[in-house]
């Protein structure tokens, strides 16, 4: 399975989780973990996905999130978990 | 599973320490384009180019968008022309011909720049090569994406310094016919000593005999990331200085095997190697200088300059090796002048001389690169430099290369405008004393005793 991470950066806000988990459910996106901290009021999310049922294209996706996070005033930020896993993991 | 402070690292070097991906070259075989009739050699050539590499910029600038990854250049390399265009050319201006070819078929394919407008010289030069090598003036003039290099010596054979003394002559001409843009021919020409054939960086790409049909090579950089990881480290010993570049090197290095696996999957091309080196940019922050800084020197260029250089080159070396299955290339720390804020800020103060910079190279990759000098210096003084550069190659068994621009018109202390990656840069005193009696001589020095090593 191909995993997908989301990142969220921002200035805290309400409905930032919400905005993004309805446009995931949307198209069919499955949410496999979120973790979440608050660093100096600023909001930092990750989320790793699952984006195998989703229909929509990745390059669409990173567009349309980015444009979703810019309308609520946060970054949005969408990559292939393997970047992360060939950097952090021998 | 990779966590909220992993994803951040590596974000925050991307978005804050400049960590990208400097070129995906992909080196194409050009020598079944070789033909007796001018004509059919520059179709096949167009052909074979537009043909393999009609996928490479769409297929990087995908990877770059899935992985938020920059990858910075999509380039082509080639097999040195002097041997593609050898039966065809009878003149140095058939040559430009394949050189303007060549020109429309990277432009047609959309990359940054084409390298192996070459010849290798090592020990002789054929007329084909001495053709191709006269024609590089007007090749750079009538040109914007070519990217030529002679390689003109190597351990295994010495030095050929006719060629040595012609180049001298070649980058002069180049920067005359260039002079209306600063002489920038000469930013594109690069003359080299033990020249791999599977470099992805330019000037010096080109695409050896010894490789496959095509394939794809990828050039990391990073000198952000490593000045950014030991600022954490400030103060500490060279045990924990050096541990800490190894473990950045080894992170930056993965992200280049993954796009470098990546790309040669999507487009069903072999992938060869990895370049290890630090590549700065003109960017702030983006420097090896800075790291040379880092580490404790007041400005590059203070005594202590080249053993910190060389740690920092080796230990690149010792990370980037394990994180990647195949590395090749120059692999070691670039130290261009124009192309690192910190160089120039530390020739503009008087801390680096074109003397240290030799030194210098010594222990990195890859040589005098970027430097820009006087318009009116002599071209056997030119050919002096690279005889002494290339002389440093051969004895140490490495690649080291001249990439100097006699700029026209320009005296030490103008700074010259390249633009670009290629940066801005300072015009440098040059030693003015006279060389052309031992540039004069003709023939070849021949190679080096490999015992009795001292």
């Amino acid at each position: 399975m191909k995993k997908t991470i989301i990142t969220v950066i921002g200035k805290d806000t309400v409905g930032i989780i919400a905005k993004v988990c309805t446009y995931l459910a949307d198209n069919g996106v499955n949410i496999l973990d979120i973790s979440q901290t608050i660093v100096q009021e600023y909001f930092n999310m990750m989320m790793i996905v699952d984006t195998n049922n989703s229909n929509k294209a990745f390059a669409d996706m990173c567009d349309e999130l980015e444009i979703l996070g810019e309308s609520i005033g946060v970054k949005i930020k969408c990559q292939r978990e393997d970047i992360f896993n060939k950097m952090h993991r021998i | 599973m990779i966590n909220i402070f992993e994803v951040n690292e590596t974000n925050a070097m991307i978005e804050k320490e400049n960590l990208d991906v400097r070129t995906i070259t992909l080196g194409i075989n050009l020598l079944d384009c070789a033909d007796s009739d001018l004509e059919v050699v520059n179709e096949k050539i167009y052909e074979k180019i537009v043909r393999i590499a009609s996928k490479l910029v769409e297929t990087g600038a995908a990877i770059e968008k899935e992985y938020g990854i920059p990858i910075v250049n999509k380039r082509i390399s080639i097999t040195p022309i002097s041997l593609v265009g050898g039966a065809a050319c009878k003149t140095p201006e058939d040559y430009v011909t394949i050189a303007k070819t060549l020109d429309r078929a990277a432009k047609k394919v959309g990359v940054n720049f084409i390298g192996g407008y070459s010849a290798i010289v090592s020990k002789g030069m054929t007329k084909s090569d001495e053709l191709l090598i006269r024609s590089i003036p007007m090749a750079m003039k009538s040109t914007d994406l070519i990217c030529s290099s002679v390689n003109v010596g190597s351990t295994k054979t010495g030095i050929n310094m006719d060629a040595v003394k012609l180049l001298g002559e070649i980058i002069k001409e180049t920067a005359k016919l260039t002079s209306d843009k600063d002489s920038l021919g000469c930013a594109k020409l690069v003359v080299l000593c033990n020249a791999p054939d599977d470099n992805p960086f330019m000037a010096g790409a080109f695409h050896g005999v010894s490789e496959d049909d095509a394939i794809i090579n990828v050039g990391v950089s990073g000198p952000g990331v490593v000045k950014y990881a030991l600022e954490q480290v400030r103060g500490e010993n060279f045990e924990v200085l050096c541990e800490t570049i190894k473990k950045t090197a080894f992170k930056i290095t993965r992200v280049g095997q993954l796009v470098a696996q990546e790309a040669s999957r999507r487009m069903g091309i072999p992938f060869g190697i990895i370049d290890l080196s630090l590549a700065p940019t003109p960017a702030v922050g983006d420097s090896v200088a800075e790291i040379l800084e880092e580490i404790g020197l007041e400005r590059a260029g203070a005594p202590g300059t080249t053993a910190a250089l060389a740690m920092l080159n080796d230990q690149v070396k010792k990370g980037g090796v394990m994180a990647s299955s195949y590395v090749g290339g120059l692999s070691g720390a670039f130290i261009p002048v124009s192309e690192d804020q910190g160089m120039i800020d530390a020739v503009v103060e008087g801390a680096l001389t074109l003397e240290k910079l030799e030194a210098m190279t010594c222990v990195c990759s890859v040589g005098l690169d970027m430097i820009a000098i006087p318009g009116d210096t002599l071209a056997s003084t030119i050919s002096g430099i690279i005889a002494d550069e290339a002389a440093i190659g051969m004895i140490n068994q490495k690649t080291t290369a001249v990439r100097i621009i006699p700029v026209e018109g320009k005296k030490v202390g103008d700074t010259v405008e390249f633009g670009g990656l290629l940066g801005y840069a300072p015009v440098m005193p040059v030693n003015s004393f006279d060389c052309s009696k031992f540039i004069n001589r003709g023939g070849r020095i021949p190679a080096p005793i490999h015992s009795f090593k001292n």
